[in-house]
């Protein structure tokens, strides 16, 4: 019996303004996998998290639990953050009805959440360690408590798989641990994560397979010791917030090699 | 009160509660969308729909109802296109739905005099039927409102995130739209179409000084509309005014009042701080 990856995506093509972004990347991610996606600024990491969970279109193929993308209905199943959240809004929401509503991926079209997402919401919270300000508009909390708050809401449906687009961005390192502990679990429990990053910090030990993008191309492919161990030294840093400037250096080899 | 015992004051007042309570409803996701001028771009349009009525004879409210309700489409179209920035398309919509208001008003033989009564709203000209549309219309508002709460709540608050969430982004947006416009015709006759959109947005940031979280601001931004708008409507009755600036200056005092409270509640908790 084969199993059936979580992520099938093969030739994945995406232009953006009239710009090839992606060139045909191919991504594989089995269940209870931990994927990294690295690369330089423009490299196309988030456009190919956009793509996967069907944000922008694209060309080649995507299988999401072995269903075409376009056909694939079971929302439960994904839990996804983006690079920057949208937080603002014209009125108040608690961190409790924003966590929340991350549920609805169990009821996208219609009906109120229900006492156990309620329970999963609160837990969650706990969680994340934002119990004291769940009852707290969002907007009132620090940059690190409201990326908590995010990756709560992309966790409260309980998915299969979650895709991050770099939620280690800009934070502080106490919400960098409450986030690598988070994962921990969630890895434990066999769920399926891909995540974009520039620095994986204390997530290191955690991965289990690196993906290096350049220039719209899968340039490397591998375990993540090489490129990412060597940020665990300033993972206790002061919230490392922009981006380096500098692409991170390519090993040499690697199992898979450099493939195109 | 003797007002009340004038059967038009009657239905006047059977409108002013479904208005107060439609506008805000429709009103908090408007906002959270940061859309506040929505309403008053699909106000011009409506005007344009009277003119329709005038033209050709139809209720007014019929053909409002049907203009907007397209207009809301039409924008909602422009914005996901995004060929078109969503504050250009409601600018020209401002100025389409007016300048064609006025033109076909002027086409039906009427002056625009004649459109006073919907551009600030007038408690005498509403008949039986109008106030059943009205109604009906009113209650489908709120309760879509409160029933899909928690999808237009996602879709206005994260549109990427409801996206991959599965919920009907696209559907629910132009849903929304549709029901400011639904909103805007059942307040032609209290409000006014000038001023409508001021009972969307108005009771919105009155209660939001004073709450926390968006289900309570859906909430008192209920109540804060449906008390402006009783309470204007018969207080316009005792002074002679037109309704619908008089319901918006009351929701405006609202605010202010909301304002300076939280202003006081915010220096007090800051002295707590201090000394305690």
């Amino acid at each position: 019996m084969t199993i059936t990856p979580v992520i099938n995506a093969s030739g994945v093509r995406v232009d953006l303004g009239g710009t090839p972004v992606l060139r045909g990347v191919d991504l594989r991610v089995m269940p209870g996998e931990f994927v990294t996606i690295l690369g330089a600024n423009g490299s196309g990491k988030s456009t190919l998290v956009r793509a996967l969970v069907g944000l922008i279109p694209h060309r080649g193929t995507i299988e999401l639990f072995g269903t075409p993308l376009d056909r694939f209905t079971d929302h439960r199943r994904i839990g996804y953050m983006a690079q920057r959240p949208e937080v603002f809004s014209g009125v108040p929401a608690t961190v409790t009805e924003v966590v929340l509503s991350g549920a609805l991926s169990r009821r996208p079209r219609f009906g109120w959440p229900t006492r156990a997402d309620h329970v999963a919401a609160a837990d969650l919270i706990e969680r994340v360690g934002l119990a004291r300000l769940a009852r707290r508009p969002i907007t009132h909390l620090s940059g690190g408590q409201q990326q908590r708050a995010h990756i709560a809401r992309a966790l409260v449906a309980d998915p299969d798989l979650v895709v991050m687009d770099e939620p280690m961005a800009g934070i502080d390192a106490h919400s960098a641990e409450v986030f690598a502990g988070l994962l921990g679990e969630l890895d434990e429990r066999g769920t399926a994560i891909v995540m974009v990053a520039h620095e994986l910090g204390p997530m290191a030990p955690l991965v289990d397979r690196a993906v290096h993008l350049e220039s719209g191309l899968v340039e490397y492919e591998g375990p993540a010791h090489g490129p990412g161990s060597q940020d665990h030294d300033h993972a206790h840093d002061h919230a490392h917030s922009s981006e380096p400037a500098v692409t991170r250096p390519v090993p040499a080899e690697g199992p898979l090699g450099g493939l195109e | 009160m003797s007002a009340l015992s004038y059967p038009f004051m009657q239905y006047a007042l059977v409108a002013a509660i479904i208005t107060g309570l439609s506008a805000p409803a429709v009103g908090t996701f408007i906002v959270q969308r940061r859309l506040a001028l929505l309403g008053d771009g699909l106000g011009h349009v409506a005007l344009t729909g009277v003119a329709l009525g005038l033209l050709t004879g139809v209720a007014p409210l019929a053909t409002a109802v049907i203009v907007a309700v397209a207009g809301a489409i039409l924008i909602e179209v422009l914005r996901s296109v995004g060929r078109t920035s969503g504050d250009l398309a409601l600018a020209m919509l401002f100025y389409g739905g007016i300048a064609g208001g006025v033109l076909l008003t002027n086409l039906a033989g009427e002056s625009a005099a004649t459109l006073n009564q919907y551009l600030f709203g007038s408690i005498i000209t509403m008949s039986r039927a109008d106030l059943a549309v009205v109604v009906v219309l009113g209650v489908v508002v709120v309760a879509t409102t409160i029933a899909l709460r928690p999808q237009f709540f996602a879709v206005c608050q994260d549109e990427s995130q409801a996206r991959v969430m599965g919920i009907p982004v696209r559907l629910y947006g132009t849903l929304i739209a549709v029901l400011a416009a639904v909103t805007i015709t059942v307040a032609m006759r209290t409000v006014g179409l000038l001023l409508v959109s001021a009972l969307m947005v108005v009771p919105v940031a009155a209660s939001q000084q004073l709450t926390r979280s968006f289900r309570s601001t859906h909430l008192a931004a209920m109540a804060v509309g449906l008390f402006s708008a009783v309470s204007g409507l018969l207080f316009s009755y005792e002074i002679d005014t037109q309704p619908g600036p008089t319901i918006v200056v009351i929701a405006l005092a609202v605010f202010v009042v909301a304002a300076v409270v939280r202003g006081i509640l915010h220096a007090r908790t800051r002295q707590e701080a201090v000394h305690g």
